[in-house]
């Protein structure tokens, strides 16, 4: 059995990585009210800033590179929606469109446009002295590139910051109650300048796993929807970090089954695995609505600038 | 979409100034070409060169590449538009073009025996089915379960992809199993060229038509004043206007699927004439700024898939004449968007103090 279990859980923490990454981020963005679509957009964004950095300077300057054009997106998301009170859904429906036609142009005009199968130096595994050698889940969790280890930190100081700091009320104040949160004197535009700067440096940073961690390459549109994805777990998640990482594991370990099949020697069209995150996305969605609380103001229009 | 609303004097219906309109548009999208050509490198004067011989250079352009772009554009624009007008953000015309297109080459391929006039006619309706049906699922997780439809039809599309790859690979692939597409839909069942146009094909009027329609139905018909009412504000459509809000913005989705659909049997019946992975370039993002440009309005969807269709013929001249990729035609869609939904919210902010409700007021 170790020879199925070890492998998949390996593919459960490789897929939910980024994901959760993208998805701790938004959590922040949405529990100020917004809905940030674009979030597809920084993590492709932050794939090919990823590419940019790591070909000139290395894998950590690549990670860094891959957080500041997450930060570009999410910067023209506050210019456009915080700042302009444009619509937060078509705003971030055309950052996306954005990101894809210039990484692709950008791609093509600097690396050849038949797409050169690039190699790039990714970000090795760091095994945790101790716990990697634990029996099979071990090498899974605790060998992996450090990039993992931050996921494992961020979520519950999130948890802490959200429910423990006056910050984190302050936060949580806006999402349900943006009036009255601005009439208690807090700066509620400025805070959500800073979660959506939040939520772009993380979308950068997952699409820089996928390309240093994982791909060891960049391609054309490669976050493939994982934004989109990365927002239902926020939903499924209940808007609680924890449960955003449980809900990236749970994502992780239904497109690990495929792997988990093949070494089974299951037969099914591999479509129907490609296939497999977006339906349960929508499984997800559908089934995350009723039982939880959005922040009641989340996805409202911006209420006008005074 | 403001319309009574503006004091009269302003006359923002009058032609010059649609015309001075369209004028900026056209000279903004030439500017930010030449802005992305010079600050991607490349010779701005040839770049310009051949986005001008690949749309409307030569009456070969302009009918086999420009308007036979602007056929699936004005299908999705009206899509996008209508739905967007009823407030249903419906980011799935990609994946109801493609249910469409599927479902539209398999009858077109398994009634081979009908009269060629009827299979052309029943593949037809069976693409506007196969969109409206892929819409439904998102318009049955949005009424039953409150499911965001940006996201659920943005998995849609991902999953519309998948089921085609899986279906030019397995059911409907051709006989010698080599290539991942469909067999070739017999010539009878094509739809007939229109003559001395090249590759133009008769879905143009189609289109034309479905535009025409679709814009009277809004301006001049209850159904229409019912669409619009439940997309500004659906509390007072309800409340006072006595309108089934949910009803009303489901059947608009539907209709929008059916139209995404339908743009997706006419690529196939029209221009590849098989099904394939790769059948539309697009067209069902395209169609987001298509539709806001026309400020969700189909008769001027007619206008904006025009420009559009000739940007992307004009791209295409590009890769091939001057090595410029063609994604950029992406970044200056995305950049009309951004432009459109900019302007409408600073213009709202400076005129009256009424908030539009309306999600998009373009």
């Amino acid at each position: 059995m170790t020879d199925v279990v070890e492998p998949f859980l390996a593919a459960t923490i490789r897929t939910a990585v980024p994901l959760a990454l993208a998805a701790l981020g938004e959590l922040l963005v949405e529990r100020t009210g917004l809905i940030n679509i674009g979030l597809e957009g920084a993590i492709l964004a932050g794939a090919f800033g990823a590419l940019v950095g790591v070909s000139s300077h290395g894998v950590a300057l690549g990670f860094m590179s891959a957080m500041a054009a997450g930060l570009i997106v999410g910067l023209l998301f506050i210019a456009f929606v915080v700042w302009a009170r444009a619509d937060q859904i078509i705003t971030g429906t055309a950052l996306t469109l954005l990101s894809m036609g210039a990484t692709g142009t950008l791609y093509r005009a600097v690396y050849g446009s038949s797409g050169v199968a690039l190699s790039i130096p990714t970000s090795a595994a760091l095994p945790i002295p101790g716990l990697a050698g634990l029996p099979v889940v071990g090498p899974a969790l605790f060998s992996q590139p450090p990039i993992t280890y931050l996921v494992y930190l961020l979520a519950p100081a999130l948890a802490w910051w959200l429910a423990r700091t006056h910050a984190g009320l302050a936060l949580r104040a806006i999402g349900d109650r943006p009036d009255a949160a601005e009439a208690a004197g807090i700066a509620v535009d400025r805070a959500r300048a800073l979660a959506v700067l939040f939520g772009g440096a993380l979308g950068g940073l997952a699409g820089g796993t996928l390309v240093l961690a994982q791909a060891g390459t960049f391609a054309e549109g490669m976050s493939a929807g994982r934004g989109f994805i990365a927002i239902a777990i926020v939903a499924l998640g209940r808007w609680t970090p924890i449960g955003v990482v449980g809900g990236a594991l749970l994502f992780g370990a239904a497109s690990a089954l495929q792997f988990a099949f093949q070494a089974m020697g299951w037969n099914a069209p591999y479509q129907v695995f490609l296939a497999v995150p977006y339906l349960l996305t929508l499984a997800a969605l559908a089934g995350a609505v009723g039982r939880t609380r959005a922040p009641a103001s989340l996805g409202k229009a911006l209420e006008p600038r005074r | 979409m403001k319309r009574g609303t503006r004091a009269p004097a302003f006359r923002r219906d009058s032609v010059a100034w649609e015309l001075a309109r369209a004028t900026l548009v056209v000279l903004a999208i030439v500017g930010t070409t030449a802005l992305l050509l010079f600050a991607g490198g490349y010779a701005v004067d040839s770049g310009l060169a051949a986005l001008w011989r690949g749309s409307l250079g030569s009456w070969y352009a302009f009918t086999s590449a420009t308007l036979v772009r602007a056929i699936p554009l004005m299908l999705t624009g009206v899509a996008v538009a209508i739905a967007f007008r009823a407030g249903v953000l419906n980011i799935g015309a990609e994946g109801q073009l493609l249910a469409g297109a599927a479902a539209g080459a398999a009858v077109a391929l398994s009634l081979g025996s009908l009269p060629a006039a009827i299979v052309v006619v029943l593949a037809l309706i069976a693409s506007a089915v196969g969109g409206a049906g892929w819409a439904a699922i998102a318009a049955f997780l949005r009424s039953r379960f409150g499911v965001l439809e940006v996201i659920s039809t943005i998995m849609l599309n991902f999953v519309a992809l998948h089921a085609v790859s899986y279906l030019v690979r397995g059911p409907l692939q051709e006989p010698t199993h080599v290539y991942p597409q469909s067999s070739t839909i017999g010539e009878a069942i094509h739809l007939p060229r229109i003559i001395g146009a090249g590759r133009l094909h008769s879905g143009l009027l189609l289109a034309l038509g479905i535009c025409i329609v679709a814009g009277w139905v809004l301006r001049r018909t209850a159904a229409g004043f019912r669409l619009i009412a439940a997309g500004e504000s659906p509390s007072a459509a309800s409340s006072a206007g006595g309108i089934d809000v949910m009803a009303t913005t489901t059947l608009t989705f539907l209709v929008s699927g059916a139209l995404a659909g339908l743009a997706g049997g006419v690529e196939v019946l029209g221009v590849t004439f098989a099904l394939y992975e790769n059948i539309s370039p697009g067209y069902g993002y395209a169609a987001i700024a298509v539709a806001l440009l026309a400020r969700l309005d189909p008769w001027r969807v007619v206008a904006t898939a025009l420009l559009f269709g000739g940007l992307e013929a004009g791209a295409g001249a590009m890769q091939r004449d001057a090595g410029v990729p063609s994604t950029l035609v992406t970044v200056i869609e995305a950049a009309l968007i951004l432009a459109v939904v900019a302007v409408g919210a600073l213009r709202r902010r400076s005129s009256l103090p009424d908030t539009a409700t309306s999600p998009i007021t373009a």
